[in-house]
């Protein structure tokens, strides 16, 4: 390392060109991955937290926009909540609906129909849990909306009345949509298209028969494993691992697919720009190489050297680069759904400097070629 | 300035000191099929501890070939090698790396510093390199006066300077023999007239061998041995002929 620090210092100006491109880039990996995080908890955060090991859509249910697509009977959710190694299965709705708030304001929900007992029900932040047929428990992140406990949301066309009883415990949201809690009875009241205007009461939604709900959630016994396929084929449904039903929800691969891909690209950059200024660097210091070689450097320390001096060189301005980009992202709008975690930062910090060391390992490796009996004669 | 005896004799006069470096029918052919060049034809040369040999020729006769065998950075075709004693042929590349980092000093043309380090670094990094980080490179190269341009980077430093400083670099680690390649080629008379005089000093104060290679005549004066280097055959030339390019006496300077 005691000539990378001095050539660090001498070739200064070249070096921090380089750097500040690899800040930028750095810039753009967190930025990206702030946009990634943020994106995905905008459009499956409801199902993140919910603490179910896997959903069974219909049959034959398309991937994307399965959730509000499927349409499973009774039976299919009283065989699997039969099935071995099922602890529970229940019943789950799902709908994307229109409202308006009492304060005459414009809500957009995403309906989760559950049981009120059962272990779909949110936690809560504030108020009290589901229970009563109006009762809806919504995401904290509605309150950007206006809503508040109390608050009256009347569905459009279907003229129901809602309140809201409760807020969950962080962002549920779900195809970039609050989510709002209700009784699995008054997602199926709604779901039957037999509602009346007004506030649902025991006796309406016991009158709406409709055995039917989107999908059933299921949670496997502690230590034991569904086997999907045969309950699949004797159901009649498809089941997906809660990570895998992510894929199910509105728009959700085609926003990741084009994160990543852009992703993937930035770190394909970052590992040829360095690893072209590491080739350029390298053939200009070739005279040098070979002078030091001569005089008898290994060439394990010449190569050690060259890696130390791009490591130094990417961690310097890959931390630089994610500061700033943590910055950026504190003064973003609301509006963008941005939200930066440790891990995914670090994991994209940590791959940025990886694929730049590779590029540069790539380049460094000339040093190996260089013949020291060039440093004889006048060759240059 | 110093005047020096001159050994006139084809053979050196000490046969119980071991040679610094001792070539024994070196051939070494470069390039194929017909630009098949034969660098070195039978060279042989003894060179002992405290000699300054001068190697003159016209370009491309060999003399960087010379070098390069003598300094372990190429081996010959056939021939021997020895430098204080060990064969270079049993030594592998990175054997070689090391022998030549303990006991080959290098002086390149024009010095061939590297740009990033200062004059004391760049002795500093070559006394690293031997495995030694606690060499003091103030003291060598104030008995080159270089002392007030320690912390100066080549680029800051004269041709007459990088040269002085290339020549402390080589003796960092106070090898046993001196190769030098051109010293004098980008300086004016007078300085190479004072570096050249630098080598010829420090062969004789450290017992160091020296083998330089050379175009320019006049330096020749503060050689113990001048040889001649055609078409890959090397040959000691007479003090006439040494003294008929230069008009000056060669043997005082």
């Amino acid at each position: 390392m005691f000539l990378a620090l001095r050539e660090l210092r001498f070739a200064r100006g070249r070096f921090a060109l380089m750097g500040i491109v690899i800040a930028l880039i750095a810039v753009l990996v967190v930025l990206l991955s702030g946009l990634s995080t943020g994106l995905v908890n905008d459009g499956v955060s409801g199902l993140k937290s919910m603490p179910a090991t896997a959903f069974a859509f219909d049959e034959g249910t398309m991937t994307d926009n399965a959730f509000s697509r499927s349409l499973v009977d009774d039976e299919q959710l009283e065989y699997w909540a039969q099935a071995e190694g099922i602890e529970s299965a229940e019943p789950m709705g799902v709908s994307i609906v229109n409202g308006t708030s009492d304060q005459g304001t414009q809500v957009d929900l995403t309906l989760f129909g559950v049981e009120p007992s059962g272990f779909l029900a949110p936690e809560l932040s504030e108020g009290s849990g589901l229970g009563a047929p109006d009762g809806i428990v919504v995401s904290e992140t509605a309150r950007a909306a206006g809503l508040e406990v109390g608050s009256v949301v009347t569905l459009d066309r279907v003229g129901l009345d809602l309140t809201v009883v409760g807020f969950t415990a962080g962002q549920a949201t779900f195809g970039h949509v609050d989510v709002a809690y209700l009784p699995i009875g008054t997602w199926r009241l709604i779901a039957s298209n037999t509602a009346t205007p007004g506030v649902p009461t025991e006796a309406t939604v016991l009158a709406a028969d409709y055995p039917y709900s989107s999908v059933v959630a299921l949670r496997a016994a502690a230590g034991s494993s569904i086997d999907i396929e045969a309950g699949d084929d004797a159901a009649g449904t498809m089941t997906m691992l809660r990570t895998e039903a992510f894929n199910a929800s509105p728009g959700y691969e085609a926003e990741t697919l084009t994160l990543s891909m852009i992703q993937v690209f930035l770190y394909a950059i970052c590992a040829l720009v360095v690893g072209a200024f590491f080739t350029v660097w390298t053939i200009q210091r070739t005279h040098e190489i070979a002078v030091l070689r001569a005089v008898g450097a290994s060439s394990g320390y010449l190569l050690r050297d060259g890696l130390a001096q791009a490591a130094m060189l990417l961690v310097g301005f890959t931390a630089i680069g994610v500061a700033a980009g943590v910055g950026l992202g504190a003064i973003m709008p609301e509006a963008m759904p941005f939200e930066l975690e440790a891990a995914p930062v670090a994991f994209a910090s940590l791959l940025t400097i990886a694929l730049g060391l590779l590029g540069a390992a790539v380049a460094v490796l000339r040093i190996a070629r260089v013949d020291p009996i060039t440093a004889l004669g006048g060759q240059r | 300035m110093t005047t020096h005896t001159v050994n006139t004799a084809l053979t050196n006069t000490a046969p119980t000191s071991t040679p610094a470096l001792e070539i024994t029918d070196a051939v070494l052919e470069l390039g194929d099929g017909d630009g098949r060049v034969r660098a070195l034809d039978s060279v042989s040369l003894r060179v002992q501890p405290g000699e300054f040999v001068a190697v003159v020729g016209p370009s491309g006769s060999g003399k960087s070939s010379l070098l390069a065998i003598a300094g372990a950075l190429g081996k010959p075709d056939s021939g021997s090698v020895r430098v204080h004693g060990t064969d270079l042929a049993s030594l592998n590349r990175a054997a070689a790396a090391r022998f030549r980092l303990r006991n080959i000093g290098f002086v390149f043309q024009s010095g061939n510093l590297i740009p990033a380090l200062s004059a004391a670094d760049q002795l500093r990094l070559v006394a690293r390199l031997a495995g030694n980080r606690v060499v003091e490179p103030e003291a060598l190269l104030a008995e080159l006066g270089m002392a007030h341009r320690a912390g100066h980077r080549p680029g800051q430093l004269s041709g007459g300077e990088r040269q002085r400083v290339g020549i402390a670099r080589a003796l960092v680690n106070n090898p046993s023999l001196l190769l030098v390649d051109e010293p004098t080629a980008a300086l004016d008379r007078d300085r190479s007239q004072e570096v050249v005089a630098i080598l010829a000093e420090r062969a004789k104060r450290s017992a160091v061998a020296v083998v330089m290679v050379t175009h320019d005549r006049d330096v020749l004066g503060h050689c113990d041995r001048v040889l001649e280097m055609v078409d890959g055959q090397l040959s000691e030339l007479s003090a006439a002929a040494m003294g008929s390019g230069t008009g000056q006496s060669s043997w005082n300077s």
